[in-house]
């Protein structure tokens, strides 16, 4: 099969067999990641839960990783990252479990119109927050809202390997109806060694009210000095619990899914040039900051979402100039090159076509 | 020759210039989901071609068969290079995000290497259209097609030269790269184009590789066959192209520009150039795309980077504005520009011919219109 792909490579040249195939049936491209939705279930308000099937290009991935997802809103291939929830040991299935945020474009997207069909783009996956090969014998994975897909996953791949450590999972919620997998939740929590602890900060109907604090930790993992802990919610969940296990020492022992960013080396001192803005027709002189912050400066509000090179969401066209990445310092001046924004800084005149 | 400068005055090509910025935005803000699919239906019709046109060819022992076999496999090579290729390497479509469509990584059924044409094409030829000694497209380095080319006892063979180059068009395109003409006057050196050759060599070597080694060798005893229809459907491409981007730019009415009238032009007057140096083609839908909408080189030299599609929507506007500002829209049908490309080439070999083509001064017309005004 390998040699008759390689032949028909060489016969289909420059386009390539994926070209020819996806004629046929999208989810036949052997190089390309795509994944089609076989199933979609809205389990609480805001939230839709889609089962994909991978093509078979898909690597697999390790619990707690996440993958960029794409989708064709409007004649525009958008792109964000997305955690899979489901158990790492089925590779042929994948789970999404997705928030529509108000100013969402993708996630709103996704929310109201994915029918079984759709076929998404998929990147293979990526991320370090994953449990280490030796599972830890005490592990205490806390999330909130959203955040609950990575640890889940966790969680769901821990069943399958018929783990026996200790394991608690602290959810947070606004109420009982925002928090997704309640059935299943409920059925994890009755296996050997594991527990399931919602938290509801709007309602009673949790086995714990209120914020996060260490009376929580206290009832849902009294043992949590000695154990893993993986974390992932928004960012006043991340605040409270890094403060306390940084006040307890224990920082080490707490890992999160936090994307942190570099430590942007700016040096805004020898900017030069200006920075035109084509599709709306604004121009500034070059600040030295990068091309997103410029943009919003400039009064435009381009698309972005995590503001430091991972998400790409805020990919734009650059039509002209060079511009640095922050990150690794690399220029780059080719001519209608797709650019992150946050993360580009202009080198002399710049033409983005936003 | 009328003076670029002098057809309108400043404040006019200034005018000029935001009514065609304004129409550029308002264009560019409609860009949506039917011009992705109106490329992804050419890919796919074009794809289609393609495998039944080899298909055909592998019972080319029957001649019907051979000939349709060419002619979807000519119909395939003609839409990659000129509907898909073309546009999408121009960064029409880099908007949409799409990998598959992003100017970057495209790459044409043809001999020369996306990588070197689009240098030579998206930045030398639509920067400096028409300009002599910086457009390297004003009679590709080989011919002459513009009087105010020097004439020299090499121009005598020149009608011969485009026949040849007509023929052999997609190895043109790939050769112009290496700039022939600029190493052999010493302007340029010979190993400076190491990377260029060697992306032109893998590229032909694939090209070459499957339409005259793979798929001849695949339909066994009717190889020889195989070949010359894959041959001959390239040959019908070059033609075809050869025919369409002739007619753009070297129609006797069409203007071409000194370095010195050009210094320092605002947008306004770079606009005013790409309309006096490009020429339409008249034609139904079906010709627009087969000739890649390049029968709108007047709109795809003003917005190289909107989608070709739009060419023909835009056209009655963009004719509206040339007429308002007293301005030439240059435009007829094939066989007519053809031939007045043909008589250019031919008057051209011999020295001279300056003055015979010269355009009437349209300064007449602009006053004209201002007085109406």
């Amino acid at each position: 099969m390998g040699r008759l792909a390689a032949l028909a490579g060489t016969l289909l040249t420059p386009h390539g067999i994926d070209r020819y195939l996806e004629l046929i049936d999208p989810m036949l491209v052997r190089e390309e990641i795509r994944a089609e939705v076989t199933e979609v279930r809205r389990q609480t308000p805001g939230t839709v839960t889609l089962t994909l099937r991978p093509s078979r290009a898909w690597p697999g991935f390790t619990a707690g990783q996440y993958m960029r997802v794409s989708v064709d809103i409007d004649g525009v291939r958008r792109t964000r990252c997305y955690s899979p929830a489901g158990s790492a040991h089925r590779p042929d299935r994948l789970e999404l479990t997705i928030r529509a945020h108000e100013h969402g474009l993708v996630s709103r997207y996704l929310h109201h119109t994915a029918r079984p069909g759709l076929v998404l783009g998929l990147s293979r996956p990526e991320g370090v927050f994953t449990l280490p090969q030796a599972r830890p014998e005490k592990l205490l994975l806390i999330s909130g809202g959203s955040g609950i897909t990575p640890v889940l996953s966790m969680l769901r791949t821990l069943a399958d390997e018929d783990h026996r450590g200790e394991v608690t999972l602290l959810h947070y919620a606004a109420t009982a109806a925002d928090v997704p997998y309640r059935e299943e939740l409920a059925s994890l929590g009755t296996r050997p060694g594991t527990r399931v602890v919602l938290a509801h900060t709007r309602d009673g109907e949790g086995h714990l009210r209120g914020r996060f604090g260490e009376r929580h930790l206290a009832e849902a993992a009294p043992w949590y000095r000695d154990a893993r802990t993986y974390l992932c919610g928004p960012e006043p969940l991340r605040d409270a619990v890094s403060e306390l296990y940084a006040e307890a020492g224990l920082s080490e022992r707490l890992h999160t899914e936090e994307f942190t960013p570099p430590a942007l080396r700016l040096d805004t001192g020898g900017a030069s040039g200006r920075v035109r803005f084509a599709r709306s027709g604004t121009e500034a002189d070059n600040t030295g900051r990068p091309l997103l912050e410029q943009a919003e400066a400039a009064g435009l509000s381009p698309e972005h979402g995590c503001r430091m090179g991972i998400c790409f969401s805020c990919t734009q066209v650059k039509a002209k100039g060079a511009v640095r990445d922050v990150r690794s310092g690399e220029v780059s001046d080719d001519e209608n090159e797709e650019i992150q924004l946050c993360i580009s800084v202009p080198v002399g005149d710049v033409e983005i076509d936003c | 020759m009328t003076g670029l400068q002098d057809r309108l005055t400043p404040q006019q090509v200034e005018d000029f210039g935001q009514e065609m910025d304004e129409l550029r935005q308002r264009v560019v803000a409609d860009l949506g989901k039917s011009d992705v699919d109106y490329i992804q239906n050419v890919i796919k019709i074009q794809r289609s071609l393609e495998i039944s046109g080899r298909a055909l060819l592998f019972a080319g022992f029957f001649p019907p068969a051979w000939i349709a076999g060419v002619g979807a496999l000519s119909l395939s090579k003609i839409l990659d290079n000129m509907e898909i290729g073309h546009n999408v390497m121009h960064g029409q479509y880099d908007w949409t995000r799409d990998p598959a469509l992003s100017s970057q990584r495209f790459e044409w059924d043809t001999v020369a290497p996306a990588e070197n044409w689009r240098h030579s094409h998206n930045y030398i030829h639509h920067t400096y259209t028409n300009i002599l000694d910086k457009d390297r497209d004003v009679g590709y380095g080989i011919l002459r097609i513009d009087p105010e080319q020097k004439w020299h006892p090499y121009y005598l063979g020149n009608p011969v030269y485009a026949v040849v180059l007509a023929f052999m068009f997609q190895w043109g395109v790939m050769l112009h790269d290496l700039e022939f003409d600029r190493v052999v006057k010493g302007e340029r050196k010979w190993s400076e184009f190491a990377e260029v050759r060697k992306r032109m060599l893998r590229k032909a070597s694939r090209q070459v590789g499957k339409d005259y080694v793979l798929f001849p060798l695949l339909t066994g005893p009717l190889a020889p066959l195989t070949l010359l229809g894959n041959a001959s459907a390239n040959v019908v491409r070059n033609l075809w192209a050869f025919s369409i981007i002739f007619c753009g730019h070297f129609p006797a009415d069409v203007e071409s520009f000194t370095e010195r009238e050009t210094e320092g032009e605002s947008r306004g007057q770079w606009y005013l150039r790409q309309i006096l140096g490009s020429a339409n083609i008249t034609g139904g839908p079906l010709f627009h795309i087969l000739s890649g909408n390049l029968s709108h080189q007047i709109e795809h030299h003003l917005f190289p980077d909107i989608p070709a599609c739009r060419y023909p929507k835009i056209a009655p506007e963009v004719r509206a504005i040339c007429e308002k500002y007293g301005l030439p829209y240059h435009t007829g049908p094939l066989h007519k520009q053809l031939f007045s490309v043909a008589k250019k080439l031919v008057k051209l070999a011999l020295p001279g011919g300056k003055g015979a083509d010269e355009p009437k001064a349209s300064t007449l017309n602009r006053d004209r219109n201002l007085s109406a005004a």
